[in-house]
């Protein structure tokens, strides 16, 4: 049990494996209490959110898509990763540490599920992304206001329900009709899609899960960006 | 060989057993587990399993699932097995009668409730959630959601008193609607009766 573990007389690297250990048990107090500590020992802000809480959460998606986790599981982790992001967030623009990109993202209209989105915007987050969550129930011009006001390198939408994931195709068609659809990454997920749906509605990719997510908008931003993958 | 076999949800099969003895059918009912909607990719092979295991036995077999998240590929099994499915994306639109879309758009955050699930309530919601070991995930889940609508098979008041304490337990209030068999009824009888393979 982590509590019984004096963290101040661990080796970095020990503790780093502790933090991911403990996310992966959803430990969010011993989390909290170990990014302290090694924000004490002057690590980098960034360095304590990739090397502990971003390779923990990878574990944690891993898990979960090979069927050792489960959804509670998930978010018992996802939630102690948001405690320790809280502390990270404020220092990480402190210190003007490099974002790779602007996401804007939300749950379409119609739909108030909001899980696995909010997990995706964690974990974009975690992997550099400026992150803009417009929560649940977005309508098209939401969308539009937001794309238009943060200029984001990429859209994402989710959608938990068949009668609401083709709303997707109605922002789509919207940014098309704006003539702003080629101006940035597309990417959908939710339980009912798949990359049929993907295709069929232009965008640029599915994504199952919110690692999956992190690495998709990684690769596709470089591949536009004309950088190497 | 016997006439006709239903392969049904496990959710379902008390219903599809009371219709069945209803309207004299006289089929054999096979159910597949309910949990498998917690990965609906599991749904197509199981059903799959059954039809091979039963096949010889039956001139006919009848899938009663909903699409239940399998994003077609349900029916895209079914088609190239030649075996019906009652029409219907999921037991709630069934069971809700020609109102589920007006009550999602009414309330987006709308969840619902079967008999089934409010008799299973604590284990496929509670249990399977993760919310008896970790209270806190209930917000996680649900604090979106704004009401609790019971679609109620049978009108039975210890039901109703289950499905008050399954929408306390979430913290929102409770609608109950008596809709019996709603759609499933109706969409099964045609099934049987508009095909000529089944009708009996």
């Amino acid at each position: 049990m982590s509590e019984e573990i004096d963290i101040t007389k661990l080796e970095t690297p020990e503790l780093l494996e502790l933090i991911q250990d403990d996310l992966y048990d959803g430990l969010a107090d011993e989390v909290v209490a170990s990014v302290n500590e090694l924000l004490a020992r002057d690590m980098t802000p960034s360095d304590v959110l990739n090397k502990g809480l971003v390779a923990g959460m990878e574990i944690v998606g891993f898990d979960f898509r090979d069927g050792i986790l489960f959804v509670p599981e998930v978010l018992m982790a996802a939630k102690a990763m948001k405690a320790g992001m809280e502390i990270l967030r404020p220092l990480l623009i402190e210190t003007g540490a490099t974002q790779i990109g602007t996401l804007v993202i939300g749950t379409v209209k119609g739909d108030i599920h909001d899980i696995g989105k909010n997990l995706v915007s964690m974990m974009m987050e975690g992997a550099g992304f400026n992150v803009i969550n417009l929560g649940i129930n977005t309508d098209v011009d939401a969308f539009l206001e937001a794309i238009e006001e943060h200029k984001p390198d990429i859209l994402g939408m989710s959608a938990m329900l068949t009668t609401t994931m083709t709303y997707m195709a109605v922002v789509i068609e919207a940014l098309e009709e704006k003539g702003i659809r080629d101006q940035l990454l597309v990417l959908v997920g939710g339980a009912p899609l798949n990359d049929a749906f993907a295709e069929e509605i232009r965008a640029d990719a599915y994504c199952r899960d919110a690692a999956v997510g992190v690495e998709t908008a990684k690769k596709l931003l470089a591949i536009r960006r004309g950088q190497p993958g | 060989m016997k006439d006709i076999a239903f392969i049904v949800c496990g959710a379902l099969a008390r219903e599809v057993l009371a219709l069945n003895k209803k309207h004299n059918w006289g089929a054999d009912v096979f159910g597949l587990p309910v949990l498998l909607h917690n990965e609906p990719d599991r749904i197509p092979p199981a059903v799959q399993e059954r039809i091979d295991q039963i096949r010889g036995e039956y001139k006919n077999i009848v899938i009663v699932y909903g699409d239940c998240g399998t994003s077609g590929s349900l029916d895209r099994l079914l088609a190239q097995e030649g075996v019906q499915r009652v029409a219907g994306p999921h037991c709630y639109e069934m069971y809700a009668n020609g109102s589920f879309e007006g009550l999602m758009e009414e309330q987006p955050g709308t969840f619902f409730l079967t008999d089934y699930l409010v008799g299973s309530f604590d284990h496929l919601v509670l249990e399977g959630l993760g919310i008896d070991q970790n209270p806190q995930l209930r917000d996680d889940y649900f604090s979106n959601y704004t009401r609790v609508v019971y679609l109620a098979q049978r009108e039975d008041p210890s039901l109703q008193q289950r499905a008050k304490w399954a929408a306390d337990c979430l913290g929102l209030p409770l609608e109950i609607r008596q809709t019996g068999y709603g759609l499933l009824e109706g969409r099964l009888l045609k099934l049987i009766n508009d095909s000529p393979q089944l009708s009996l």
